[in-house]
């Protein structure tokens, strides 16, 4: 599923644009407000999902492989993380969904997490 | 990408505990590292994940510390050397979910109490060795098949 699909499904409002010619489709996601759960997913290539919004999930992403991340609740992130994310090159999203919902929503779309699968 | 290490590649980085706003950049240029000398992907991934939670504890727990690596074409060798609490029972430390990060700590995400497993679980080798009052020294090797 690819980056756009992604956000019309959760009716999500970009913050970080992904570059124009990397359009990988994405196969999983993770969801996770803590750092650590990020990293034992071990979920290379995958879509976040998270209430986080502090420049530390930029760096976590980047450590784990995360390509792109979705923030709930309307969340904005503050400008540091949209700094670090524009360098480390990682699109950014935010939806009004909250996580249960926006996972939920993905799943129904036929996405997986990498752990489960 | 072929591996391209000649021999022993080492170097160091300093962490400054509560350092929150750099917190990860040393594991961040250690991964960097990694791939421009040709390593997979996977072991880079697995190498980073243990050194990015490894840094993380000294700049949580610790006043200050290092991070020495050591590159061989057969594995990467990192060892995390901390000025801090150390740790009264490490056993209960290395439990998944034990935690006793503070509450502001918790609010940046951190403070699962995965770190330590997270680290040796991602290691082929993984020791740790502490003082109380003195300091924690974890060493972790990832190899390289
Ligand atoms: N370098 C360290 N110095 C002192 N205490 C530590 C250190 N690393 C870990 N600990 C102790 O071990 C516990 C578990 O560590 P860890 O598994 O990384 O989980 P977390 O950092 O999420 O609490 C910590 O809460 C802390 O009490
Ligand atoms: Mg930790």
């Amino acid at each position: 599923m690819t980056l756009a699909e992604i956000s019309e499904i959760l009716d999500a409002l970009s913050i970080v644009s992904p570059e124009e010619t990397d359009d990988v489709p994405f196969h999983s996601v993770c969801s996770a407000d803590l750092m650590s759960d990020v990293l034992y997913y071990h979920a290379p290539n995958s879509l976040l999902i998270t209430g986080l919004t502090q420049p530390h999930v930029i760096r976590t992403a980047e450590i784990a492989g995360i390509k792109a991340i979705v923030f709930v609740l309307n969340k904005k992130p503050d400008a540091r993380t949209i700094e670090l994310a524009q360098q480390k090159k990682i699109p950014l999203f935010s939806t009004p969904y909250c996580t249960y919902t926006a996972s939920g929503k993905l799943y129904e779309a036929g996405l997986r997490s990498l752990r489960d699968a | 990408m072929p591996l391209n290490i000649d021999g022993c590649i080492e170097g160091s980085y300093q962490l400054i505990g509560g350092n929150f706003a750099t917190a990860g950049e040393a594991s961040t240029c250690l991964k960097l590292k990694l791939t421009e000398l040709g390593v997979a992907e996977t072991i880079i991934r697995r190498a980073s994940i243990a050194t990015f939670e490894a840094e993380m504890n000294v700049i949580i727990y610790a006043a200050a510390g290092w991070l020495h690596y050591y590159i061989t074409p057969h594995g990467i060798k990192i060892r995390i050397e901390d000025m801090g609490p150390g740790i009264e029972d490490i056993e209960l430390a290395m439990q998944e979910g034990f935690s006793t990060a503070p509450e502001w700590v918790r609010e940046l995400g951190w403070g699962a109490g995965m770190g330590l497993p997270n680290m040796k679980k991602n290691s082929d080798l993984f020791k740790i060795d502490t003082v109380v009052g003195e300091g924690t020294t974890v060493e972790m090797v990832i190899n390289i098949p």
